[in-house]
């Protein structure tokens, strides 16, 4: 038997590998173990440790990502199904800063809350080398193994809270949403397997690209892989989870999902759909077309009469999934020139995502942040218990109007330059349905302003409910968190050229193939 | 080669799993639903690897077996929670969280 295993060994030749385009994943992973070896060897003493090793573990997988950025050629491996290029670094880059300042907010939140702390960061950390594979990933399996890689830790993460029934519910609705979602993309994937024969999606995209092949089973395939996604970016009508698991699971954790994780649904989209599929814009524009407007309407609407502010935030990231989706609604290999400069839309589009990906990482995980020093006082979410805010807590209440009002899209914060570029993407082709969707997203942000706008009144107008003018403890971690979040908010506002420059990425050269 | 027998078998033990899980109220059966679908894959994966003679196919359905074992792990330690904080795993009675 072993002699048989020896002549395949002698056949067997291992594919080249790139140690510095994969140490970014290799580093994480390593921090990952060291992690839960710590737990397992020294247990209770290892609390006072595991923030910091992860924190450090994060910044430290950013100096391969750096100096990857500064060489500047694309790399690409196993045939091409791992790809580093400036779209791959840069997504990378978001989750790696989304994930640290997601620590910062976490440290003392899990410390007070006695959860079990050491297993909490190494599941964060698995989660975003999840994340991180996904940048990369260009071939359906490792697409689908990065997919569970990042959800998987995400459901027990949202269960954190073993004994609180809520938390319960929290992640059984995740985690059904979830698998059955990854399911239906699982159907889809095998089917436009079948119509092309390969699992890379270079492959897959010249079989499906244009009228040639089997057009029932390649629609089919799409809309499938397209919903599977949906779920995952908590777009409407798959949102319903959203609500739900953001206010039952534990605070940094609904940070973590509605950031990171939407962002990771996002990357696997906009991978299959401008690698994959991009040929077939004819079957995924409509789609897409509709889970942005609905999502954007819905979301914005149902905001309105919240009264809890995790799950206005929520609906809020709804509506804000549906301003990321609709670049991708009129994605297509056409070229336009405005002012003498030529772009391809596909390319325009992805950078409109990519830049309001960013900007909403920092604007959301810093409102989170603020609920989060305000709950240690208050013991609340409720939009009632921000009243007076302004008279005991100054610093907060104008940190929050900045990323409430940034959220909202009012210049000159970051959120508005993310709403200028997507309009910029859907009206520059120049087609109907692209106006039209430009429509939809400004009547939305007027509606949006709306709850935005009644968060604010609260907390600068009104008077304190029961008169308790103590001040917010914030810790020095929560702190910086915020910090971060409000520096780039404001950055992206008054400097738009700072991202702009860094989210000028292609996916359409150097996919290797 | 019988292709479209093993597709419409995996069609209709796809359709099974929705219904299952769209329908189904009891946590450990929306579970099982699922693994309908997943195995369903897996007979379309197989089959279409089969007739392009690639494979990749077989890969990815083993990739999908490993998976979805440990995303089944995951589910029964949700479910054995619920169970021991409410005696039950009817999913219709979890509805703390609405609005």
């Amino acid at each position: 038997m072993f002699a048989v295993f020896a002549m395949a060994g002698e056949h067997f030749s291992r594919p080249p590998i790139d140690w510095h385009a994969a140490s970014p994943e290799l580093i994480l992973l390593g921090v990952g173990v060291l992690l839960t070896v710590i737990d397992i060897v020294w247990k209770e003493r290892a609390r006072a440790l595991v923030a910091g090793l992860a924190s450090v573990g994060l910044l430290a997988a950013m100096i391969p990502v750096i100096t990857l950025a500064v060489d500047g050629e694309p790399r690409s491996m196993f045939g091409g199904a791992f790809v580093v290029d400036d779209y791959a670094l840069i997504m990378k880059a978001i989750f790696l800063l989304s994930t640290y300042v997601v620590v910062l907010m976490s440290t003392n939140y899990i410390s007070e809350g006695d959860y079990w702390e050491n297993e909490y960061y190494g599941l964060l950390l698995t989660s975003v080398l999840g994340m991180l594979l996904m940048t990369s990933a260009r071939d359906l399996i490792s697409i689908f193994v990065a997919l569970e890689l990042l959800s998987i830790p995400a459901y027990m993460l949202s269960t954190w809270r073993k004994r609180d029934l809520k938390s319960n519910e929290a992640g059984m609705k995740y985690y059904l949403m979830g698998v059955f979602a990854s399911a239906v993309m699982l159907y889809g994937m095998s089917l436009l397997y079948g119509s092309s024969g390969t699992t890379l999606l270079s492959g897959i995209n010249e079989a499906v690209s244009g009228s040639g092949g089997p057009s029932a089973v390649v629609t089919l395939g799409i809309v499938f892989v397209v919903v599977g996604f949906a779920f995952k970016v908590s777009a409407v009508p798959f949102h319903t989870w959203a609500p739900d698991t953001y206010e039952g699971a534990p605070t940094p954790v609904t940070a973590f999902l509605s950031v990171a994780s939407k962002a990771g649904g996002f990357v696997g989209l906009m991978n299959i759909l401008f690698v994959g599929l991009i040929g077939r814009d004819d079957v995924y524009q409509p789609l897409i077309w509709i889970l942005a407007a609905a999502s954007m309407t819905v979301g914005n609407t149902v905001a309105l009469r919240q009264t809890n502010i995790v799950r206005m935030l929520a609906y809020s990231g709804v509506a804000q999934a549906g301003y990321m989706l609709a670049p991708l609604a009129v994605l297509s290999t056409d070229v336009v020139t405005t002012g003498g400069a030529t772009t391809i839309v596909a390319d325009q589009a992805l950078a409109a995502t990519v830049t309001y990906l960013a900007i909403y990482a920092a604007m959301n995980l810093g409102a989170f942040a603020v609920v989060m020093a305000v709950a240690r006082k208050t013991r609340s979410a409720e939009i009632d218990d921000y009243r007076g805010l302004f008279r005991y807590a100054p610093g907060l209440t104008v940190l929050m109007t900045v990323f409430l009002f940034s959220l909202a899209g009012i210049p000159p914060l970051g959120g508005w330059f993310g709403k200028f570029r997507v309009l910029e993407a859907l009206i520059s082709p120049g087609t109907a349905w692209g106006s039209a969707l430009a429509v939809v997203v400004a009547v939305n942000s007027v509606v949006a302003f709306y709850y935005y706008g009644r968060v604010a009144v609260k907390m600068w107008v009104e008077e304190v409910p029961d008169g308790n003018m103590d001040r917010v403890s914030v810790p020095a971690s929560l702190a910086a968190a915020l910090a971060i979040t409000s520096v780039v908010t404001l950055a992206f506002g008054v400097g738009p050229g700072l991202i702009g420059h860094f989210t000028q990425v292609s996916l359409l050269v150097g996919v290797g193939g | 080669m019988l292709l479209n027998q093993f597709l419409l078998l995996a069609a209709l033990l796809f359709c099974i799993g929705v219904y299952g899980v769209l329908v189904r109220r009891n946590g450990m059966l929306v579970l099982m639903s699922v693994e309908l679908i997943l195995n369903s894959v897996n007979i379309n994966l197989v089959a279409f690897g089969a007739l392009t003679d690639d494979v990749g196919g077989e890969v990815f359905a083993l990739f999908t077996i490993a998976v979805a074992a440990a995303e089944v792990g995951v589910g029964l330690a949700i479910v054995l929670l619920m169970y021991r904080n409410r005696r039950s795993i009817d999913l219709s009675q979890a509805d703390l969280l609405k609005g």
